[in-house]
């Protein structure tokens, strides 16, 4: 290095590079936003959270640290446990359904229909909406006094009975009727978008080896939309952990507890029960989650490829 | 042989006789396509006719009949007169706030977000894309483990509660999906032009603003179309870090229908829900393909 500064090229060396602080320096300052979001908010805030929750904090923020206290809590309090499993069961169902539902009605839509603009405006505008509007639209479909249930009713059939929001059995089914109408159109386009990039050649391929349309899809159509479906999975995913809003909207966690969810539980301690140490420890469990969702997913999509 | 099909040809069509429109398949296919949108389209349906019917009609009809007696009055008592707490100024105070979150919190967090994508597609420099990747994995953290640290980083700089705070809040949260759309949109502008410019002595801002952003109007379309619909509809943010005079509009919707107080009036409360959903609908009927095509690039992974 010094060699080099002692032989006289110094001028030209200055125009390739200046000092490395300095140079591209327009870029850095613009970046700045960028920097500071990234480390004091994503990284910085969520250590501070994780480390904040193995302390005894109530109603501000302390540091005196007890270990996994708020962990046992968290684990024996029935709140939680309850709403693990809701997030679970509306889960796996919302992913099932909304996958199942976005391809077939995207592979409808693809089978060179009239309309395909009308239909598709349709299936999709529900996830213009707020889960808010979501919510109380559909509370009001499925009030038992008014709704579904009391057309039903007063058709003759005076026996049947739906009235998901208020029965704890199957409460989670109802948020999930209203989460499948918001979210299925999203899952369509981006399953539509698939389709059409698909060779028609393959299409033709398997005309000529006398394979039918539905097990043409099964068979050869889906395994080659795998980066697809797994851009669907993710972004199915990650809205499955936010689950917040909807509930907030249709029950309210009720009833009783039947329809909490952990977003829920994390708001509920740190900014209504003042307990923040159980908020910080709730919030710490669905990172976890959700690292162990993707971890696998990051390392099968970009570990053979590059580091990172 | 050949004389034949070469008259034939003259005569008319050739091919199979076409399909019927009416065969088995379509019939099944629309027939599935006309079921499936009945139940997208039967909530909104149900909200449009409730909003127009008065209370008395409620109570004895039914919910999917159309309105006997069409009436106004819900919407404007949504709109002016509903009841919050003890503020019965209806919703156009909560329409209000969320006008004035939306508008600096959209044209903020497109401004950095552009630059930023700019610098990262055209101007890298050490550890650029380290923070880009540190961005692109923040997105997937699930808003909870940050919603503290953030009350306590407002209340350093006093901006806790104000509508302020709320547009700084959705400015970084926005920032990860926006900053990903316009890197990889000015990545794709020929490198060629940004070569050139540099040879004729422009540099970063006035590449940025002589050269890529005349270039980029669709991709800023896309992104105020996300931007706009995603503020609007958020209701998390606004719980928290707003107070209730600043209340955007879904928080005020959500206090006003699921209040325990008072005799619930269904069809105040439908003209309430129409209100909030109108500005993201409106946007969503208007922009069409743009709308997808921002979905689509939100969609993409990094």
């Amino acid at each position: 290095m010094s060699d080099l500064s002692s032989i006289n090229t110094s001028e030209r060396k200055q125009a390739q590079r200046p000092v490395s602080l300095f140079r591209n320096l327009s870029a850095k300052i613009a970046s700045i936003p960028m920097i500071l979001t990234a480390l004091v908010v994503f990284v910085g805030g969520t250590a501070w959270t994780v480390v904040h929750s193995f302390t005894s904090s109530k109603l501000l923020p302390k540091t005196n640290f007890v270990g996994f206290e708020q962990y046992e809590r968290l684990w024996t309090t029935r709140r939680w446990l309850v709403s693990l499993e809701n997030l679970a069961l509306y889960g796996i169902l919302s992913l099932v359904f909304t996958l199942v539902i976005g391809f077939t009605l995207a592979a409808l839509l693809d089978r060179k229909i009239r309309g395909e603009n009308v239909f598709r405006t349709i299936f999709l505008y529900p996830f213009a909406l707020s889960f808010i509007v979501t919510g109380l639209a559909w509370q009001w479909i499925l009030n038992p006094d008014l709704g579904i249930q009391h057309v039903v009713r007063s058709l003759g059939w005076e026996s049947f009975t739906f009235n998901p929001l208020n029965d704890p059995d199957i409460v989670m089914y109802g948020i999930l009727i209203a989460g499948l109408w918001q979210g299925t159109g999203l899952i369509m386009v981006i399953m539509l978008a698939g389709l059409r990039g698909i060779d028609e050649d393959i299409w033709k391929a398997a005309r000529v080896d006398g394979i039918g349309t539905v097990k043409t899809y099964v068979v050869v159509i889906i395994p080659m939309m795998r980066p697809v479906f797994v851009t669907a999975l993710v972004l199915i995913a990650s809205g499955i952990i936010k689950l917040y809003d909807l509930v907030v909207a249709l029950t309210n966690g009720g009833p009783g507890i039947a329809s909490e969810v952990p977003a829920k539980y994390v708001i509920q301690y740190m900014f209504r029960a003042q307990n923040l140490g159980q908020g910080f420890a709730a919030s710490t469990m669905m990172l976890v989650s959700v690292a162990i969702i993707l971890i696998p997913w990051a390392y099968l999509e970009f570990g053979g490829r590059k580091r990172g | 042989m050949v004389d034949l099909t070469s008259s034939r040809s003259l005569d008319g069509p050739r091919g199979p006789k076409p399909k019927r429109s009416f065969s088995r398949a379509n019939i099944f296919l629309y027939g599935t396509l006309i079921v499936v949108s009945v139940y997208y389209l039967l909530p909104l349906y149900v909200m449009v006719v409730t909003s127009l019917k008065g209370m008395p009609e409620i109570r004895t009809g039914n919910i999917f009949s159309p309105p006997l007696e069409i009436t106004f009055q819900p919407w404007v008592k949504a709109w002016a007169q509903a009841c919050t707490g003890i503020n019965c100024d209806g919703l156009s105070r909560g329409f209000g706030n969320s006008v004035k979150i939306l508008i600096p919190s959209v044209v903020l967090s497109i401004a950095i977000a552009s630059i930023n994508g700019y610098a990262l597609a055209r101007w890298r420099f050490k550890g650029s894309e380290v923070f880009f990747s540190i961005l692109i994995v923040g997105a997937f953290i699930p808003y909870q483990t940050m919603l503290y640290p953030l009350v306590i980083i407002l209340r350093e700089i006093g901006l806790m509660g104000d509508l302020g705070g709320l547009v700084l809040v959705h400015t970084i949260f926005g920032m990860p999906i926006l900053t990903l759309l316009f890197r990889n949109y000015f990545a794709s502008i020929p490198e060629d032009l940004h070569k050139a410019a540099r040879v004729d002595g422009a540099g970063f801002w006035s590449i940025y603003f002589r050269i890529m952003l005349p270039m980029s109007l669709p991709i800023f379309v896309v992104a105020i179309i996300l931007q706009v619909t995603g503020i609007w509809n958020d209701f998390l943010f606004g719980v928290i870090y707003t107070k209730p005079e600043t209340y955007p509009m879904t928080v005020q919707l959500n206090n006003i229908v699921n209040s325990v107080q008072g005799v619930k009036e269904y069809n105040v409360n439908m003209a309430a829900t129409l209100l909030t959903g109108l500005v993201p609908l409106i946007i969503y009927f208007v922009s069409g393909k743009l709308f997808v095509r921002g979905i689509a690039a939100g969609a993409v992974k990094g």
